[in-house]
């Protein structure tokens, strides 16, 4: 939502934006790589899930008496941590499960709402995002989460390589695959809930998919294309905020619409 | 590792006893047994459907046996080649790159010449046909310097005069270096020269033994059919087994056979 200038005055303004583009960058340096690993491995549709789970997440957390953020960072490894067990029972096509658990998730999370009409809840903001309402203590959870988070993947980078390679290979040559396909998942199901007070429930994976996918064209080998991933979340960032602040466009869908351009431009050095 | 002949049971690299496995309510492994020791091949054959994967699965530990029990010797290094791999075009992967995961500091250029791939060592993996990656992979395991090689399937994808070449690599590698070698094939005539020992799997173990006895055996060619039999002009059989009409195996002794202790259809 752009930021109505009459009201607040500059020097206000000026302080949404930048707070904004902190949240926003931030962001974007810690998506790129585990973007990568969302669209080497398919979780494309695992996100989504965690992302529609989000709702539900609101609503248990205010019930609960805590931070809605904290309701959906609790969710999300929890649904995490099932859709992980899910999988390994393959007794329905992972792209099945996903389906299931994610409407299921998203409706539940609506029709809790619509329950409790005494929870005031902004529905769109949390649909939407809504980057220019985050805090400096929000800022200051985006960069330690994802310092954290970007940590432990470098931790585990050339085990999470092996396996997207093979799991059975990387298993036979001494990785310990389960713990590291445990790890990620968590881990993204983090940048998702952090990703969701940005860009919303709708469009979280996006950030996630998008920048990584344009990285592709421009990368020969995995640590190439995960810092490509981040330098173009970042671009879109400053480039979304932006257009968001000149055309007066909603936030959060203006980042992931210079997102899906920059993903145009980067085919253009497809070989 | 041991030399001496007698010490070859203590020095087994892998060893599985009466193993059983069921995949769902189907008994994909019914009571296997085989070590395999260093400098020794021992190839598991078997129809589709046989166990033969799960098989290899379980000696490397990626699966667990239902019964039975799986010992692999102490830091035991293991390479490692799958049926099939397929790496994602969106994952950005050249061959040198591969083959360093694999070996930080090995020799890839090298590696690959032995292989016959060594004009693919900058080419990206995604790109390569079924073939090259099924080299390359066998190069990767090598350069592991493994006491153990594992081979589901090595040359599927392998063109004909590719195929004896690199059976005569692996049979070099098991000899001069030491290494056991635990061979998955359907196709017996192209394995057999350099092989110690056959298993015949489907299910349980039909019978097991050296090359010769085992394509001399009845259960072999039941499995097989005529045809094969028919171009192996070596192979004498002799029936000690017939599969009935409702999937139950009914056993007639013949010369030469080997049973597991968990044959009941003695």
């Amino acid at each position: 939502m752009a930021p109505n200038a009459s009201m607040d005055g500059n020097a206000t303004m000026d302080e949404f934006l930048t707070r904004a583009l902190a949240a926003g960058i931030g962001l974007a340096l810690a998506a790129g790589p585990f973007g990568c690993f969302v669209v080497w491995r398919r979780l494309a549709y695992f996100g989504d899930t965690l992302a529609h789970s989000a709702l539900l997440g609101v609503v248990l957390g205010m019930l609960a008496g805590i931070e809605p953020s904290l309701g959906i960072l609790a969710l999300a490894l929890i649904m995490a941590l099932l859709l992980g067990w899910g999988q390994g029972q393959k007794r329905l096509a992972s792209d099945t499960l996903l389906g299931i658990v994610s409407h299921a998730a998203l409706a539940c999370g609506l029709v809790a709402l619509s329950l409790l009409e005494h929870l005031r809840v902004n529905l769109m903001g949390w649909l939407m995002g809504d980057i220019l309402a985050v805090g400096w203590t929000d800022v200051a959870v985006i960069w330690g989460g994802g310092a954290l988070a970007l940590l432990a993947l470098w931790r585990l980078w050339p085990t999470l390589l092996a396996m997207t390679v093979d799991e059975d290979l990387a298993a036979a040559e001494g990785h310990n695959v389960a713990r590291a396909r445990l790890v990620l998942m968590l881990l993204v199901a983090l940048v998702v809930a952090v990703a969701m007070k940005v860009v919303g429930v709708l469009l979280v994976t996006s950030l996630l998919v998008i920048p990584a996918a344009a990285a592709r064209a421009l990368s020969r080998n995995p640590e190439q294309m995960a810092l490509w991933a981040s330098g173009i979340g970042l671009a879109a960032v400053v480039s979304g905020l932006g257009g968001s602040w000149r055309f007066d466009t909603p936030a959060g869908p203006s980042v992931v619409v210079a997102a899906v351009l920059l993903f145009g431009l980067a085919q253009l050095n497809r070989r | 590792m041991s030399r001496l002949p007698e010490g070859r049971r203590m020095s087994a690299l892998v060893k599985l006893d009466q193993v059983s496995l069921r995949h769902d309510r189907h008994l994909a492994l019914n009571g296997v047994s085989l070590a395999v020791t260093p400098g020794r091949i021992v190839t598991v054959i078997g129809p589709n459907g046989a166990g033969k994967s799960t098989l290899v699965k379980v000696a490397l530990g990626l699966l667990s046996p239902d019964s039975g029990s799986v010992v692999r010797r102490p830091g035991l290094v293991m390479g490692y080649v799958p049926q099939k791999l397929s790496v994602p075009d969106s994952f950005p992967l050249s061959v040198r790159r591969f083959l360093a995961m694999a070996a930080p500091r090995g020799d890839w250029q090298a590696a690959l010449d032995r292989v016959s791939a060594g004009h693919v060592l900058g080419r990206q993996v995604s790109q390569l046909s079924g073939g090259e990656l099924q080299r390359v992979m066998l190069a990767r395991a090598l350069l592991r310097q493994p006491d153990l090689l594992v081979l589901d399937e090595p040359v599927g994808g392998v063109d004909m005069a590719g195929q004896a070449e690199i059976y005569d690599l692996i049979a070099q590698e098991a000899r001069q270096h030491h290494r056991g070698v635990l061979l998955v094939s359907h196709d017996l005539h192209v394995v057999m020269a350099a092989t110690d020992e056959v298993v015949c799997l489907n299910g349980h173990v039909c019978c097991a033994g050296h090359p010769e006895a085992v394509a001399q055996h009845p259960e072999y060619l039941a499995l097989f059919g005529p045809r094969v039999a028919a171009s192996l002009a070596v192979y004498t059989h002799v029936h000690d087994h017939a599969h009935l009409a409702d999937g139950t195996v009914e056993h007639v002794h013949g010369p030469q056979c080997q049973h597991g202790r968990e044959c009941d259809h003695g």
